[in-house]
């Protein structure tokens, strides 16, 4: 390899390197404390001082999915001896399982309207930006600035409406009616992302299939689609995340029937005060997914958190 | 932005070309695809916003569905720009913003010009850097009370462990003066990745050769920062400043899981304030006029410092 | 609303021809609290589903949001809860605002009178307007703050001799809230079995209802008054009188003398928290937690001792807490939702109900000669019961509630100004508020 005057020294990197890795491992700290308070023991999760080393138990998700009553003697004697696993965790800190806890429903709601929102939004945002790119729209700069302005309101004051319009057409607290507003909201996002993804693709390619006596449309989803898939699929990674970790609506707009993960995890409570190990599961849970999506996307995050304003 | 070259070869595009083969014109299938998104913008967005801007001169609270509504004129603004409290709370939220922007930029840069180094996996460490920033605020805020538990959260264990003292000594987030401080810290761990991320797409922009005339030149490396990284760097750490800016300005779900606004008002910021107006105390034609001021707020300080952003960019 | 009174009315005539009539098998959804009194609520609901054939599903919320979430949920007109186990100081919005099926045609109907429950749940939990027999919830829950001890440490002679010589009497429950002051300073900082222990849990959270619901068992006993008594909504010199100021100065030398450090946005379930772990030698809270602190491994088995908020100056109160159970207006589901209710107002499963740890607010089951020994907190519970006062129950009572967790959480916790420019202050946001209401 030649010399270069901008490659840094191998001290220079040295030091660079564990730099970064200390920042890093700080980083990491908070997450992977997390992760291990889920696997603690009550006892374990609240000891003074913090308790590194601990014996691993699965308290903290059997208390996640279960609702447990304080047992009675004559609770016990009626629900006869401990027939499974978590049925003996129970037990043993006299309790008696009284049925599934509502963390399962919760999570599945953030499944649907994360997949829901993210379907509709790609549908939307691929045919916007993919009009903008090619054609010539009037006032196209203007729209796609007011585009961007909607996601520069605060939540909670667009809530406020929102919550009156949601009344009165009765979409609160319903999946659809979240799903419309996570589209809505990720539009913004989604249309400028693809915009520039599809902006890449060479004009060239459509024009060859319209000469070779394609429509314009099949020229869009025969030709376009494909050439931008790893665009669309990094831009509904994204669409996804926020509405994943979506809470401000969530909260404000839901109840039950439609309530995501966020607003209910803080809320996940043990038969005496608060139960960390439960909560920490719950959290574990619902962040590893996205940990793993963030490892795939990592070519595009930039471009991403950025609504595609830096493409490097 | 606009004149890309493909878009200069889209505008040449035949205008006739895909009419004169079968099917719909350019001009309705433009349409056809953009009509939707613009529609459902047009529902969830500008209709809301007439909507509070119409509420924001009116009495009106959900909470009292038998009340006849009035029309206060601008009595609500009034009310909310003569209220010392409305100040305390735009104190705070100034605290919050400025501070974590400062460090997440300071931070964030200087991570960023490391990983530039090069060195061997830095790929991987970026990855895990950024971790934090992709997570739920709200759930990722609430497990943060539990670190900041006076004797058995691991926030006060380490920092009692280097400095001595007593864990229980202190509570960061039941204390006045460090509450404030509470809610920098955890939002400049959560997202001093995002300005890292910019930053270091910033510092590979920079092309290799100005470096190497700047070492003809017998230029130090110290001037060379000066000169080349900072300003040609400047234009991407104004962009994450923007959105950092904005992002905060908007706080919510973060500190309402943390600190709940608390103690008493030391970090109740505008979002947190506006949402016990609206949704707690129900006062709906006054709140209204509280996010239509927000708005014009974001709004206009976002627009000026655009301006100031391409000005830079220019140079 | 007058269709939905009709609807009621054939509800009630329908019902009192037996349970057995109900055709449909509905699923019923219950929204109340997340607290252990609501896991026995489970338990006992299985009898109703076996009978009735309806399901039952429940919705609860923690006590940091729950009003947040329900009142939302009402307010929205939302179809989630079809019973509603309401905080006492939402029955005025619940019933002017129409969020609550009134429920004196069905009482009528089904012989259910509420003479039969204790006078201050049915005034509390499901009159409105107050002292009227307008009724829009069935007393569910009893509740009042009350405090628990440590009686194990209170026991041990080192420390009876410490204390007597220091205090110049003998330690033990206290008399007064001076005294219980005494005894929390006493135990600040102590050094128990290697541990460091605290004085006193106490209410001083700040989102939701926390600190009121703390502070107003020593504002009460040191003078406050809500309002005049002879000319409603009258602030001035009543909620901020020269009483009033000493109570509120007490509770911040309480916090500051006996309560645990870092313990600045506690409520129910931190103060648990602390006690069952022995940080803290007394907690102020609710009795629903008695049950579970007698069966605790730790603190539970006559370690534990109980008695009511102690006197001030101006008198013995406690705060009230405590539910009614009402029928949401927007349900679909209000003919079975009121099976639920006469269900439930049955001795036998209020009876029940106790047992399995609910305070049930019916005189048969607490004026049962065996009630007061039955459990060691029960004559505590029921003494409690006869001092209570409660809070706002307005249908402005969040307006009313908010700036008041401002301005005490200010004072108290926060330290800013004196107790004087809090509860001036605190006039001044109230008459705002009743002037916005019109009621001024």
């Amino acid at each position: 390899m030649s010399f270069s005057v901008t490659e840094p020294t191998k001290g220079t990197k040295w030091f660079a390197g564990t730099l970064v890795i200390g920042y890093a491992v700080i980083t990491l700290i908070p997450l992977l404390w997390i992760i291990a308070t889920g696997f603690k023991s009550p006892t374990d999760s609240i000891a003074y001082p913090p308790v590194v080393v601990f014996e691993p138990t699965l308290e903290g998700y059997v208390n996640l999915f279960t609702d447990r009553t304080r047992a009675t003697d004559q609770m016990i004697e009626e629900a006869g001896p401990a027939t499974t696993w978590y049925d003996k965790i129970a037990r043993e800190r006299g309790t008696v399982i009284s049925g599934p806890s509502r963390y399962g429903e919760r999570f599945l709601n953030s499944v649907i309207i994360g997949f829901g929102s993210t379907a509709l939004c790609m549908v939307l945002g691929t045919a916007a930006a993919y009009a903008f790119s090619r054609f010539k729209v009037p006032l196209k700069d203007d729209l796609l600035f007011f585009i961007l302005s909607t996601r520069m309101m605060p939540p909670i004051a667009v809530a406020i409406p929102i919550f009156l319009m949601f009344r009165n057409l009765g979409l609160n607290d319903t999946h659809i009616g979240m799903i419309l507003l996570y589209t809505a909201v990720n539009l913004s996002l989604s249309v400028w992302l693809l915009k520039g993804f599809i902006d890449e693709i060479p004009i060239e390619y459509e024009e060859a299939a319209l000469i070779d006596g394609y429509t314009r449309f099949q020229a869009f989803y025969k030709v376009v689609l494909p050439q931008a898939a790893t665009g669309i699929a990094s831009t509904a990674i994204f669409c996804l995340i926020f509405a994943w970790n979506e809470y401000a609506f969530a909260v404000l707009l839901t109840s039950g029937t439609a309530q995501t993960a966020p607003p209910f995890i803080p809320n996940i409570i043990g038969v005496n005060g608060k139960d960390w190990p439960a909560v920490a599961a719950g959290a574990t849970i619902f962040l590893v997914p996205v940990m793993v999506f963030t490892v795939l996307l990592r070519k595009h995050l930039l471009r991403g958190i950025t609504f595609g304003a830096v493409r490097k | 932005m606009t004149d890309t070259p493909i878009e200069k070869a889209a505008r040449k595009t035949p205008d006739g070309m895909a009419r004169r083969i079968r099917g719909l014109s350019d001009r309705t299938i433009a349409w056809i695809f953009v009509a939707p998104t613009i529609f459902l913008l047009l529902a969830v967005n500008i209709f809301p916003l007439i909507w509070t801007i119409r509420l924001s001169f009116t009495n009106f609270r959900v909470n009292r569905p038998n009340r006849d509504v009035e029309w206060v004129g601008l009595r609500n603004y009034e009310r909310i720009l003569t209220d010392p409290d409305i100040w305390n709370t735009m104190q705070a939220t100034a605290h919050f913003l400025i501070w974590t922007i400062v460090l997440q930029v300071l931070i964030g840069f200087a991570l960023a010009y490391l990983i530039n180094k090069k060195f061997k996996g830095n790929d991987l460490w970026t990855t895990i850097i950024v971790f934090p920033m992709m997570l739920s605020p709200a759930v990722v805020g609430n497990f943060w009370t539990f670190l900041y538990q006076p004797q058995i959260g691991l926030f006060n264990y380490i920092v009692t462990f280097f400095t001595g003292g007593d864990p229980a000594g202190f509570s960061m987030i039941g204390d006045v003066h460090l509450a404030p401080w509470a809610i920098v810290i955890a939002d400049t761990w959560m997202w001093t990745p995002f300005v890292m991320l910019i930053c270091l797409a910033g510092l590979r922009s920079i092309p290799d050769s100005i470096y190497e005339a700047a070492e003809c030149d017998r230029a130090t490396k110290w001037r060379q920062f000066w000169t080349i990284t900072i300003p040609m760097a400047l234009p991407f750490l104004m962009l994450a400043v923007l959105f950092r800016g904005i992002e905060n300005f908007k706080m919510f779900d973060l500190v309402v899981q943390l600190t709940g606004g608390g103690p008493g008002n030391t970090t109740t910021l505008t979002s947190i304030d506006l949402k016990r107006e609206a949704f707690e105390k129900w006062r709906t034609g006054y709140s209204s006029a509280y996010a239509v001021i927000l708005f014009v707020t974001v709004f206009g300080l976002a627009s000026i410092y655009v301006k100031a952003l391409n000005k830079v960019k220019e140079r | 609303m007058k269709t939905k009174l009709m609807m009621t009315a054939a509800a009630s005539a329908m019902l009192g021809t037996g349970m057995s009539t109900a055709a449909f098998a509905e699923d019923l959804t219950l929204c109340w609290a997340a607290w252990d009194p609501a896991n026995a609520l489970i338990e006992l609901s299985k009898d109703f589903e076996a009978e009735s054939g309806h399901n039952m599903s429940f919705e609860f919320v923690p006590w940091t949001s729950f009003a947040d979430r329900m009142l939302n949920e009402l307010n929205s007109g939302g179809q989630l809860c079809d019973l509603m186990i309401g905080d006492s100081q939402w029955i005025g919005g619940g019933a002017e605002n129409g969020h609550y099926v009134k429920l004196n045609d069905f009482f009528d109907a089904n012989n259910i009178t509420m003479d039969d429950f204790i006078p201050a749940t049915v005034t509390g939990y499901a009159e409105w307007p107050k002292n009227t027999p307008n009724y829009y919830a069935l007393p569910a829950f009893g509740d009042v703050v009350g405090w628990t001890y440590r009686k194990d440490w209170f026991d041990r002679p080192e420390l009876q001799t410490e204390f007597m010589e220091t205090y110049g009497r003998a330690l033990g429950v206290p008399a007064s809230l001076a005294e219980l002051k005494d005894i929390a300073a006493f135990f600040q900082g102590r050094d128990i079995d290697g541990t460091t222990v605290y004085g006193a849990a106490i209410y001083t959270e700040r989102g939701s209802e926390g600190i009121t619901m703390g502070v107003t068992n020593a504002l009460y006993n040191y003078g406050f008054q809500y309002e005049n008594p002879d000319q409603p909504y009258d602030l001035e010199g009543f909620v901020n009188s020269a009483g009033a100021i000493e109570g509120l100065e007490f509770y911040k030398s309480l916090y500051e003398a006996g309560a645990p450090p870092g313990s600045s946005n506690w409520y129910m379930g931190e103060n648990i928290d602390a006690y069952r772990s022995g940080q803290v030698a007394m907690q102020m809270n609710f009795a629903f937690i008695w049950p579970g602190v007698e069966a605790d491994e730790n603190v539970g088995n006559g370690k534990s001792g109980y008695f009511p908020n102690p006197a001030g100056p101006a008198g013995q109160f406690a705060q009230l807490g405590g539910q009614g159970i009402s029928v949401v207006a927007y349900s679909e589901k209000q003919d079975a939702a009121l099976e639920y209710i006469q269900w439930f107002a049955q001795p036998e499963v209020q009876a029940q109900w106790w047992e399995l740890g609910g305070y049930s607010a019916l005189k048969a089951v607490v004026e049962d000669p065996g009630f007061a020994t039955s459990q060691p907190y029960a004559q505590t519970f029921l003494d409690s019961m006869a001092i209570v006062k409660d809070f706002w129950a307005e249908p402005a009572y969040a307006d009313l509630l908010i700036p008041m967790q401002e301005r005490i959480h200010n004072y108290v916790i926060a330290g800013d100004g004196s107790a004087q420019d809090a509860l001036d202050g605190l006039v001044r946001d109230w008459t705002e508020v009743f002037e916005d209401e019109g009621k001024l």
